[in-house]
């Protein structure tokens, strides 16, 4: 008995979605699932700003700017991401979707990139929150704000290659809410490094100041392109069962 | 004809020798090849760490038939069916399916493949008509294939409801949205395990002409069944607990306590 | 070329560290500035060198167990990696010691090299829960081996970065590599991280051989009691030499 449907709109067999066509299928089905729970954005926005008020009690300042602006800033955008890096792979480890996408003719590197595209979207969305937030709380002069959103992307893209891959090994580990953090916060040291380096210039009391900045971003660039490649280099055996 | 392996009384005791002495069997050139063949498994040995799941599989599945699996729980079926669906490799062993040889070229065999188990493998957050759509997407079928959902949705009688999130949705709810999911891309192998479940016997009605026989389809049909299993299949796979082979031939002539017996389930 | 046999690798670290030690407390002559806290150099630096080197050659077996497939390769990524956070130990106690000599505090943040050995020992010290974590074995390897690929490709990256932070350029030792040292000090140095580089193979052939070991007494254990009599490798973590490499290593 022939199954229904209209015979020629099926794809015949052998036919394959572009890996391109593949990530943004997987994307915009995260993105809707995203938009549909608000489990991962929300969250991140609310731990930054409590974060920034614990700090203004902390480090008992009602002012920040420099070094000290920049790693406030910093280390809370790096926690957050951390949240969110947590429930990249878990929905699909225990909603059973992760199967159905392997059994399809895609290639792997279509989910991790989707899953890296989807991280990255959802950081640029909590620094759109907070960073006005903390400019708000700390800061005398926006000046500085936009340049900073250029460093930010650029370690958003280093802290979604080395997350993906960290994510992608914990998924499917006992204790992995305690793993992602333990493995990925010495990973993203560097970052650290160099987004603070660039971001303290930027941030300076006296208005932005643009010295040395460009080493830092290529150093950024340099970590953000290591890392892709490795998991491009690795992702088939992360997929496997 | 195919063979039928039936397996001598001190099987049990060869078994353990050959544990003794190597656990990883070296792979024949197939025994068995068929022209036709759209699996052929050639002493397939599955291990997870130093347990055998399954040991020395052989059969050979001419295209278009339908193999039923029996055998009690902890037989390796489900595991069987995961390496069939190009899930999960073998640790040894010759395994072709579509052609294709695993895990070498899964890649050709992926998209020809529907497997209904025992995870419906739906978001929970996305209804049903989404999740069919993303999984057109993902299979490469034109226009997001509107029309076979349409017409999927309808055979199952799940149009209506087809706009609910998944997590609101009853068990055999899920399970017919299921049936749709594994068949959207008109696999050329089905993989079913357990398809009943969850399933009235209204809506297993609704389900069974869209399961059923097909000329351009091999069926493999895992059931704990096993009148279900023996009526709708050509060739039995009987496998004990410990995952080695009972029986592996025709299903006719073979009734259900026979079987039974050959696993070792209760009759 | 044969290899050369454990015993012997082992008689030769032996025979090198002690020359080297040798050297240290009768040849090398006293440093101007540091007196003879110094020395402790000679045993810092090796360590260090021979654990990032033992780290990427984790890495380098991780990559060899992900194209083969191989168990052999995975229990060698381990066992480097194992030593190599034993031998980063030595390394930071060491330095600690260093810094106290060489400036007063037990640690200090204006030593690039101190600092960045500390976020790699921090990030392979995640090796072993991360391990401990993934129940099934051969995820686990897998997992593990993409893991020293990461962490490998990420130790000279670290290094660059944290020398970049560092504005001031503290006088080290090394700060000019040719003409830095006196012929005396180089040749000491030379001969101790020779000796460490052998204790490093030896002390992972050493490992390996004894994994080896236990592992056969396991499976002919397993295959005389029954395989429920015993359990099938002693440690969640640590890989078991597979019975394939027992014949061809």
């Amino acid at each position: 008995m022939t199954p229904p449907g209209n015979e020629t709109e099926t794809a015949p067999a052998g036919y394959r979605p572009s890996t391109l066509s593949a990530l943004a299928a997987i994307l915009a089905k995260d993105l809707r699932v995203e938009l549909r729970t608000l489990q991962s954005v929300p969250a991140m926005a609310l731990f930054a700003i409590t974060t920034f008020v614990l700090f203004r009690y902390g480090l008992d300042r009602e002012s920040l700017s420099g070094g000290l602006a920049a790693g406030v800033l910093l280390a809370t955008v790096l926690f957050a991401a951390i949240l969110a890096v947590n429930r990249l792979f878990v929905a699909e480890r225990d909603e059973g979707g992760f199967d159905a996408i392997r059994l399809a003719p895609v290639d792997g590197s279509a989910l991790l990139g989707a899953k890296a595209a989807a991280l990255v979207i959802y950081l640029l969305v909590l620094e759109a929150i907070a960073v006005p937030a903390f400019a708000l709380f700390f800061m005398d002069s926006w000046a500085g704000v936009p340049p900073l959103f250029g460093v930010l992307v650029l370690a958003d893209l280093g802290l979604a290659a080395t997350g993906v891959l960290i994510s992608s090994i914990a998924a499917n580990s006992r204790a992995r809410d305690l793993l992602v953090p333990l493995v990925l916060l010495p990973l993203l040291v560097p970052v650290m490094i160099a987004a603070a380096g660039a971001s303290r210039e930027l941030l300076a009391a006296g208005g932005p100041s643009y010295d040395g900045v460009a080493k830092w971003l290529a150093v950024l660039a340099f970590y953000d392109m290591t890392f892709a490649a490795v998991g491009f280099a690795v992702y088939d055996y992360l997929l496997e069962d | 004809m195919l063979p039928a392996c039936r397996l001598p009384a001190d099987w049990d005791n060869r078994t353990l020798m050959a544990d003794a002495t190597s656990v990883q069997q070296r792979a024949d050139p197939a025994a068995t090849t068929q022209p036709n063949a759209t699996i052929e498994l050639s002493r397939l040995w599955r291990e997870f760490g130093e347990r055998a799941v399954l040991r020395d599989v052989t059969i050979a599945v001419p295209a278009g038939s339908t193999v039923a699996v029996l055998g009690p729980n902890g037989a390796g079926k489900t595991t069987l069916l995961r390496i069939l669906a190009t899930l999960l490799r073998p640790t040894s062993g010759d395994v072709q399916v579509l052609g294709s040889r695993l895990p070498q070229d899964a890649w050709r065999a992926r998209g020809r493949i529907g497997l209904l188990g025992h995870d419906p493998l739906l978001y929970r957050d996305l209804s049903g008509a989404e999740n069919l759509r993303f999984q057109a997407r993902l299979h490469g079928l034109p226009g997001e294939g509107a029309q076979r959902i349409a017409g999927l949705l309808e055979q199952v009688r799940m149009s209506r409801r087809a706009d609910e999130l998944v997590r609101n949705l009853s068990a055999g709810m899920v399970q017919r949205l299921a049936v749709c999911r594994a068949l959207l891309h008109e696999p050329e192998l089905l993989l079913l395990d357990e398809p009943g479940s969850h399933l009235d016997p209204a809506a297993a009605a609704l389900v069974a002409p869209l399961l059923g026989q097909s000329p351009g389809r091999t069926r493999v049909l895992v059931t704990h069944d096993v009148d279900y299993g023996l009526a709708e299949a050509d060739l039995v796979l009987a496998l004990k607990a410990g995952g080695s082979v009972a029986y592996a031939g025709a299903a006719s002539g073979l009734s259900a306590g026979d079987a039974r017996a050959i696993y070792g389930g209760t009759p | 070329m044969k290899v050369p046999s454990l015993r012997d690798t082992a008689i030769a670290a032996t025979l090198l560290l002690c020359a080297g030690f040798a050297l240290v407390f009768f040849y090398a002559p006293l440093d101007v500035d540091q007196g003879f806290i110094q020395k402790i150099f000679y045993l810092h630096v090796p360590l260090a060198i021979c654990s990032l080197a033992g780290f990427i050659v984790g890495g380098i077996f991780g990559i060899a167990h992900l194209r083969t497939g191989k168990a052999i390769h995975d229990v060698r990524s381990y066992v480097s990696i194992h030593l190599s956070v034993i031998f980063g130990v030595g390394v930071l106690i060491t330095g600690s010691i260093w810094a106290h000599a060489s400036w007063g505090k037990w640690w200090v943040w204006d030593e690039p090299t101190l600092v960045s050995f500390l976020i790699v020992f921090l990030l392979y010290a995640t090796y072993y829960p991360l391990r401990y974590a993934i129940e099934d074995r051969d995820r686990q390897a897998r997992y593990a081996s993409v893991f020293a690929i990461t962490a490998g490709a990420f130790v000279p990256l670290n290094f660059i970065a944290v020398r970049m932070a560092e504005s001031l350029v503290h006088p080290r030792v090394f700060a000019t590599a040719n003409g830095g040292l006196p012929g005396s000090m180089l040749l000491t140095f030379i001969v101790c991280l020779a000796g460490m580089a052998l204790l490093w193979v030896a002390l992972v052939r050493f490992e390996l051989a004894a994994k080896s070991a236990s592992a056969s007494l396991s499976r002919l254990r397993r295959a005389i009691e029954g395989e429920t009599q015993v359990p099938a490798s002693g440690s969640r973590i640590a890989p078991g030499v597979p019975s394939s490499a027992t014949s061809a290593s």
